[in-house]
This record gives structure tokens, sequence and C-alpha cells, in this order.
């Protein structure tokens, strides 16, 4: 821990009135600037399946919590500042890196708000994953990453930090449409032995623990997320393919184009709250 | 338990074992009880705690609360604490509910325990690999059996 955070936990601890304690665990400033949303209301495609959307941060407990309220403590951001480096690197035949036609990873700022998103050029919806590969490969002349391999992830990480605080608002129309209907049909189905769809958990019974774990309503807006059970960044559909495969289901592949349906339409139930990542979960 | 081990062992290569009803010959009533036991043989509380207590068997503590059974940690809020059960629902209600909940709840989250088809996406176990159906059901016909006479004893 840094003489900072110490610092600030002092602080905190020396003026913790019960008063204001309450609304002081509830709130999460990161790095005392960046506030975030941790409640907002429903989005109205939602139909009122939940009363307002609450983020993931919300239902984790006080020690998990405070990793996130700075980035000296934040795990996740050891693979932002890995990623850095490799925004400045010049990778593949063009010889060119990302800083090359994008200056700074802040210019990205308000980018992984809106994903997935249409690529009209393309004419496909693609996740963030997609858009990297398709700059490594069509603009640099390099190798793509896999969709789970660490230089992505690390990425991912990168362009999440600096929207941190920005509202998600992915589109969930025009040409998407019939993707974000394919991937709330998903979202309702009762996959594998247990018979189970993410509603049963992140709709009925978030605030519910089951067994240990207290259940979120399953939002995206932290992702990818620093996991201590695999002490690693963890992408979303590394995540949902981990959810499917807990109900005795056969799962779906990183990257397919099922869980990239279920990634936008679990993404747009959570428009409203602050994009975090990387957020920090046990 | 090396009884209740030996059993599950004899009772895996062979789903339907003589003198037990199998998952396709079990007759749920109008409300979703089963009035006759699965197995010619009586319950057996004490095997009926390792099933509800076990990750990879009933893991009935995963939602349900059972203040029996604190000494085993993490108890879930899914469903209705299962405290003094036995006091207001039958074995042959209880029996039916562990067999197949959704025939007495109607789209309940409680997963079906003696069931082995009609799944979507099935998968083998907690691999993520796909199964074919049949599949064995989560609990076998004895296992059910087991948790019953347990929940029998939650008088209060
Ligand atoms: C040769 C120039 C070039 C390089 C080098 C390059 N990109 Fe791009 N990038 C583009 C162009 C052009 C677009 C917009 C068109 C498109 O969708 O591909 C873009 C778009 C993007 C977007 C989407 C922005 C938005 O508003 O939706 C992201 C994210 C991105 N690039 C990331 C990267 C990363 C990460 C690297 C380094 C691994 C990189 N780019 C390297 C040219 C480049
Ligand atoms: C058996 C219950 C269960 C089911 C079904 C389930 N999940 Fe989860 N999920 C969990 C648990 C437990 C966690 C970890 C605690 C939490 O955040 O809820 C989790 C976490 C998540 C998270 C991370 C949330 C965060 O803030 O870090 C996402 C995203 C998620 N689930 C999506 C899904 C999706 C999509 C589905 C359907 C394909 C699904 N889950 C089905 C139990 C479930
Ligand atoms: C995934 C969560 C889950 C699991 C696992 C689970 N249950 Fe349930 N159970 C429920 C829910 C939810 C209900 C409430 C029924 C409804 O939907 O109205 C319920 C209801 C019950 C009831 C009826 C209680 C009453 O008041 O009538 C009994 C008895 C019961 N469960 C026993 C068990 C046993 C025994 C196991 C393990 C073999 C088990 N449950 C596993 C979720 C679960």
């Amino acid at each position: 821990m840094t003489t900072r955070t110490v610092a600030a936990l002092a602080l905190a601890g020396l003026l913790a009135a019960p008063a204001w304690a309450e609304d002081a665990e509830e709130r999460l400033l990161v790095n005392d600037e960046i506030e975030i949303t941790l409640r907002a209301p429903a989005p109205e495609h939602l139909d009122g399946a939940l009363p307002e959307i609450v983020s993931g941060w919300v239902y984790r407990s006080p020690e998990t919590q405070d990793l996130q309220r700075d980035d000296f403590d934040n795990p996740g951001i050891l693979y932002v500042d890995q990623a850095r480096e490799v925004w400045n690197a010049a990778l593949g035949s063009e010889g060119k890196s990302c800083a090359s036609c994008h200056d700074d990873p802040e210019s990205m700022r308000g980018v992984r708000p809106v994903y997935p998103k249409w690529d009209e050029a393309k004419g496909e919806l693609q996740s963030l994953e997609m858009q990297i590969n398709e700059c490594l490969t069509d603009q640099m002349g390099a190798e793509a990453w896999g969709w789970d391999s660490d230089d992505m992830k690390n990425m991912t990480a990168l362009l999440a930090s600096v929207s941190r605080g920005m509202p998600i608002d992915v589109a969930i129309d025009g040409p998407v449409q019939d993707i974000w209907e394919r991937g709330r049909e998903m979202y309702y189905t009762r996959y594998g032995q247990l018979e189970l769809s993410c509603a049963s958990c992140h709709e009925q019974n978030y605030g519910n623990l089951i067994r240990a774990d207290h259940l979120s309503q399953g939002h995206t807006n932290g992702f990818p997320v620093y996991r201590f059970s695999t002490t690693a960044l963890v992408s979303q559909h590394n995540r949902f393919r981990g959810c499917i495969r807990d109900t005795r289901a056969e799962t779906f592949a990183i990257g397919s184009d099922d869980l990239l349906a279920l990634e936008l339409y679990v993404a747009s139930r959570g428009n409203g709250l602050s994009v975090e990542g990387p957020a920090v979960r046990h | 338990m090396t009884r209740f081990a030996l059993i599950l062992a004899l009772a895996a290569p062979l789903p339907v074992l003589a003198g037990e009803i199998g998952p396709h010959a079990v007759t749920y009533d109008e409300y979703g009880a089963i009035e006759e036991p699965l197995t010619d043989r009586p319950g057996d509380p004490e095997a009926g705690v390792v099933v509800m207590t076990t990750r990879g068997d009933g893991n009935c503590i995963a939602c349900h609360r059972v203040a029996a059974l604190e000494e085993y940690p993490f108890h879930g809020e899914v469903g209705p604490p299962l405290d003094g059960v036995a006091a207001y629902r039958s074995a042959a209600e209880l029996r039916g509910i562990v067999a197949n909940a959704k025939q007495m709840f109607p789209g309940t989250v409680m997963p079906a325990f003696y069931k082995s088809e009609g799944f979507t996406r099935p998968g083998d176990g907690f691999t993520g690999e796909a199964a074919t159906e049949p599949l064995p059901p989560l609990l076998t016909a004895q296992q059910i059996e087991d948790v019953v006479a347990f929940l029998m004893t939650l008088t209060e």
C-alpha cells in the first residue's frame, strides 16, 4: 500500500462518523476524481424487469471494493500500464504503433462505452477485441491477438480505463436489432441440466447469496475485470462461458457470434452505469 | 459412508436399479407430489445430509438456509429456509419437490434433480462440453429418498 492510501485510509478512519458512513460506503470516487455511477434508472427496453440498475461493485465485500478506489491499489492497473507500453511499440510489417495513428490512449475516451458497435464498412457488429484486431491486421500488418490473450485483455483494460466514469451507451436498434434480440433470447434461456438462465440468477436473485457468493445483476461495465480467483484479467466472454458452464451446460466458444450477441444485450442492460474497467472482483 | 459410496459407484453404470422407479416412470399427482417411494429401501437421513451439502450432489444449501446444517458453511438465499418444512409438507410433497420442483412451482429456479432429458444444451457435468441425453439424473433414486428422509426430520 502506498503512503498516499495509508494517509487516506487513516483520514477516513478519523472522520468516519456514523451519520455518513453508510453513504460513504456506497460511493465510488476513483483516484479522488472519477465519480462512478453505482445506481441508475433501468433502461426503457428492460420493460420494468429491474427497478434500477446497480453496479456489481455494490455487491462485493468492503475489502474488495476498496481496491477499486485508487489505481495504486487496483491490481488491474498493472495490466493497463503494460498495454500503455504496447500502445507505443511498433508492431507488424508497417512499422507502426497504435500511437502512430491514435496519439495517446486518452484519445480513445468515449470508445469503450459504445462497444460492441456496428461497423458500417464491414457490415458486422464489432466488439473492442474485433476492432483492435482489425487495426492490427489491416492497418499495421501485424498478427491478430487471441480474444483471450494477455495482449488483448491488457489493451481492452487500457481502453476501458480511459473512459472510466462515462455512461455505458450501446445502440440496440437499426442494424444490430436482430443480434440484440438474439442476445435477449439467450439471456432468458434456461441452459443446462440445472436449467438456469442468466435472469434466474442476475435478474430474479441479485442481492441474494448463492452459496458464498453475493449475486449481482451481472453487468459488464467493469470489464475486463481483475479477479482474485484467477489473479488475472477476465474478459466478458470468459465470464459468460463460466456462468453457462456452471449450469451444467455446453458452453459457447469465446469470440462466437452467440457470445457477441449476448455481450451486446448484457451491455445494453447496463446502459447508464459507468465504465469501471478494470474493476476488481473476487 | 462406505455403504453410501458403494451404492453411488454401483448406480453409475446402471441408471435404473431393480426395485427403483426411473425418471420416466415417476408419477406426479396434480399438485406435483410423488406418493410412492422411488426405491424399496427406506431413505437414510444421514446420507441425505451429505447430498444436501455436497457441491457435486444436491448442493441444496447453495440456495437454502437450514439451521440444522449450520456446521456446513455458506448457506444461500435463493430459495426459502427449509427449517420446519416437515411440519407443513408431507413426504410425498417433498419427494415431488426434490425430484422436479417445477411440477409444483411452475417456472421455479430450483433445478429438477430426477430428470434425464428435455434440457437446452446439456453439458457433461461442469466441463462445459456437450453431453448426450438421456443424462443420469442429478441425484439417484436412493439419494432422493435419503434427502426426503432428512427433510422429514426438519419438524421445527
Ligand atoms: C495505420 C493507422 C492505425 C493504426 C496503427 C491503428 N489504428 Fe486503430 N484505427 C484506425 C482507423 C482508420 C480507425 C477507424 C476505422 C475503423 O473502424 O477501423 C481505427 C479505429 C480504432 C478503434 C475504434 C475507435 C472508435 O471510435 O470506434 C480502436 C479501439 C482502435 N482503432 C484501436 C487501435 C489499437 C489498440 C491499435 C494498436 C494495436 C491501433 N488502433 C492501431 C487506424 C489505425
Ligand atoms: C447459477 C447462477 C448464475 C447464472 C445462471 C449466471 N450467473 Fe453470472 N454470475 C454468477 C455469480 C455467482 C457471479 C459472481 C458474483 C456476481 O457478480 O453476481 C456472476 C457474475 C457474473 C458477471 C460479472 C459481474 C461483475 O460485476 O463482475 C457477469 C457479467 C455475469 N455473471 C453474466 C452472466 C450471464 C450473461 C449469464 C447467462 C449466460 C449468467 N451470468 C448466468 C452466477 C450466475
Ligand atoms: C438454484 C437454487 C436451488 C437449489 C440448488 C435447490 N433449491 Fe429448493 N427451492 C428453490 C427455490 C427458488 C424454491 C421456491 C419455490 C418457488 O419457486 O416458489 C425452492 C423450494 C424448495 C422446497 C419447498 C419449500 C416450501 O416451503 O414449500 C423444498 C422442500 C426444497 N426447495 C428443497 C430443496 C432440496 C432438498 C434441494 C437439494 C436437493 C434444493 N431444494 C435445491 C431453489 C433451489
